[in-house]
């Protein structure tokens, strides 16, 4: 399925299921993960990313389901996943009532790293940290919480990085220099697995997987989405976009009207029902009509749209 | 239109509190459990005035009258004849083991000398380290002795019923002879003061891993399970050795309180405590969610340890269900591993079987709270 084939998975997983009560929160998922790529888990709320996450790095017992994660099997050999995982909560789960170095110290000394010492003092100079290393974690803004975990969940030269939702509630700036970070270690081979809500953070990945409800919609390489989910998008400018946006909505074919700046971009999976009508408008000739190559954030946000309403469909119980 | 007073505002506190007051389901059980137990214990259990103290008598002299005496004690209700015992070391071991509250001795010959107007005396030895226990019995004592000798001086020998009687009893209260409160309080208080610390932080510092999401982590990282309960517990057994030390400092230096027995015995016991109050908090920690709910949960264990352990009223002074819900409080056999071992001079050999029920209580506990506990975040 991938261009890159030449290694072993660094995951390949199927069928993995996850029950609570009589709510399917994982539902027959299956996956393979490159070395070194970047893989994206896109969905709402509640979809059951953070439940795959966890069943991965063995967190949480499948209850069904089969595979391996960096060569060692889910089920059984969790404590030999974990030493090679780095694993970032959605929530900041170190010690705010300990220091920065020390809450570094404390998770070498958990993966039992070599050389300690040296490591956090590495650690903390390469977070730029080293002079406030004393100060304790609860006082850090949040941009330098994240930071600090992932510092943290890289203590231990993981094979494997699984961030769910690393940067919910961080600023563009520090969401970038995250981001830059990603990329360079990607670059060295290491594996990264991320959830997130943004599309500017979905761009960045190599692969998505859209889920839903525990189910997986779509998976594939990033740039392969749009054309997979088969949708048509029109580029508009011209006069008065509000009103053309809000007449649009009623008009048949377009599934999707969202604003890019000064122009909207009309969407539609039904290419011959889009087609016409944007025939129909153009003759009234107020405005410039131009066909686009759908991109992944028309792509993201009709998939968020649609699973809004799954959401919404099954009750807001979430993972 | 923004009124003093809105009703309609008013009115949505009013029902969001009701909602989450149904919501916290610990919070709503102690709220109408707590009182509930109070009320069944206070009214139905506790007993400031006991009676049916187990009693073992020596008698050295059988005649009507020391027949009478005893019927007499035993018809009072205050005193449960339990046997018979030979010889002074018997009476005592039974004393400071807490098998029996009360020894009577009839001295020999003791007919021939009432006959004989040598006015001989009954010995009472009571366990005065819980005064309040005896205090009812013995107070009875001079009431029961003239109906004896009203009922058997007859005949010939009426003209001995006169005041004062042809005896007399004399109550030795032995381990507290001046029935101090303090001297029965304080060492009690040691296994009130660890069970409420131990329970409590324990119960809490788990709880708090979980509920600032640190657990999540933990689990995530190579580290055991039993090397995190292990190091999260340490410390706190540190605590409570140096709780107990202070402690027991305190009690001579401030409240004179004697330590007569065996450490070696106290040692065990305290050890043994400690771990079992562990357990506790552990198992504890595992039911509740929040810091909040395991320190409601830990309040709701100490209770029964202040109340039915013999620390605040008499143990053998409840009735026979309450003893044994009593039984089943590891204060109850620290109690009285203390009291045995401070005040009545005991060694390890008279609170063996308080080790025995602590150890019970301990591997019981432990079972449940390791089945409770989760490895993953299942």
């Amino acid at each position: 399925m991938t261009g890159n084939g030449q290694s072993e998975p660094v995951i390949a997983v199927t069928g993995l299921t996850k029950i609570y009560g009589t709510r399917k929160v994982v539902d027959d998922f299956a996956i393979s993960v490159p070395r070194g790529a970047i893989y994206g888990f896109l969905g709402p709320n509640g979809s059951g990313k953070t439940t795959t996450i966890r069943m991965l790095c063995g967190l949480l017992t499948p209850d069904a389901g089969e595979g391996e994660c960096l060569g060692f099997d889910i089920r059984t050999q969790a404590e030999r996943i974990k030493e090679q995982v780095g694993y970032m909560t959605q929530k900041f789960s170190l010690y705010e009532d300990l220091s920065i170095r020390e809450n570094l110290d404390f998770i070498a000394r958990m993966y039992r790293v070599t050389n300690r010492k040296a490591r956090v003092e590495q650690a903390l100079k390469d977070l730029g940290l080293a002079d406030r290393a004393h100060q304790l974690a609860g006082s850090l803004s949040g941009g330098w919480k994240q930071r600090l975990a992932l510092a943290a969940c890289l203590i231990h030269d993981p094979q494997l990085l699984l961030l769910d939702e690393p940067t919910a509630g961080v600023d563009p700036k520090a969401r970038r220099d995250f981001w830059d970070e990603i990329r360079r270690l990607s670059g060295e081979g290491v594996t990264v697995l991320v959830s997130t809500h943004y599309m500017d953070e979905a761009v960045q990945c190599d692969f998505i997987a859209y889920i839903a409800y525990g189910k997986k919609l779509i998976d594939g390489p990033s740039a392969e989405i749009p054309a997979q989910i088969g949708l048509v998008t029109y580029d508009v400018e011209g006069p008065d976009l509000a009103a053309l946006e809000a007449r649009l909505k009623a008009e048949p074919g377009v599934e999707q009207v969202a604003r890019f700046g000064a122009s909207l971009h009309v969407s539609g999976t039904d290419k011959p029902a889009l087609e016409a009508t944007v025939e129909r408008l153009k003759a009234e000739g107020t405005h410039e009509w131009r066909l686009e190559k759908a991109g992944l954030e028309e792509a993201f946000i009709y998939l968020m749209a649609g699973a809004r309403d799954n959401f919404a469909g099954a009750g807001a119980a979430a993972a | 239109m923004t009124g003093i007073f809105s009703f309609a505002r008013f009115s949505a506190v009013l029902v969001k509190e009701f909602i989450q007051m149904r919501r916290d389901r610990v919070t709503f059980g102690m709220m109408i459990g707590l009182p509930l137990i109070q009320l069944f214990l206070f009214g139905f259990a506790i007993n400031a005035d006991p009676r049916h103290l187990p009693t073992l008598v020596e008698v050295n002299d059988d005649g009507p009258l020391s027949r009478a005496v005893i019927a007499g004690m035993a018809n009072s209700g205050y005193f449960d004849f339990a046997g018979p015992v030979r010889g002074v070391a018997e009476g005592e071991a039974a004393l400071r083991r807490g098998d029996a509250n009360f020894v009577v001795v009839i001295p020999q010959n003791f007919e021939r000398d009432v006959v004989r107007g040598r006015q001989p005396q009954i010995l009472i030895a009571a366990d005065a380290s819980d005064p309040t226990a005896i205090a009812g019995a013995a107070a009875a004592m001079s009431g029961i002795v003239q109906v004896a000798v009203a009922e058997t001086m007859t005949g010939p020998l009426a003209s001995l019923a006169g005041t004062p009687p042809p005896f007399s009893v004399a109550v030795h209260r032995q381990y507290n002879p001046e029935g101090r409160t303090a001297t029965n309080i304080v060492p009690g208080l040691l296994a009130i003061i660890l069970s409420m610390t131990m329970v409590m932080i324990t119960a809490v510092a788990i709880v708090k891993e979980s509920e600032r999401g640190t657990m999540e982590m933990l689990i995530a990282t190579p580290v055991r399970p039993f090397e995190v309960m292990l190091g999260k517990i340490l410390p706190y057994v540190f605590v409570g050795y140096v709780q107990t030390i202070v402690f027991i400092l305190a009690a001579r230096l401030v409240f004179n309180v004697p330590f007569e027995g065996s450490l070696l015995a106290f040692t065990i016991g305290f050890n043994l405590f400690i771990l079992v109050n562990l357990a506790l908090g552990f198992l504890i920690s595992t039911a509740a969610r929040s810091q909040m709910q395991a320190m409601q949960l830990s309040f709701f264990t100490i209770l029964p340890s202040i109340l039915l352990s013999g620390f605040m009223f008499p143990f053998a002074g409840m009735p026979g269900w309450a003893q044994v819900l009593g039984t089943a409080v590891p204060a109850t056999h620290f109690l009285r591993v203390v009291r045995g071992v401070m005040l009545k001079g005991g060694d390890v050999g008279d609170v063996t079987g308080n080790f025995a029920g602590l150890f019970v209580i301990l591997v019981v506990i432990s079972i449940i709270a390791m089945l409770r506990y989760r490895q993953t975040l299942d």
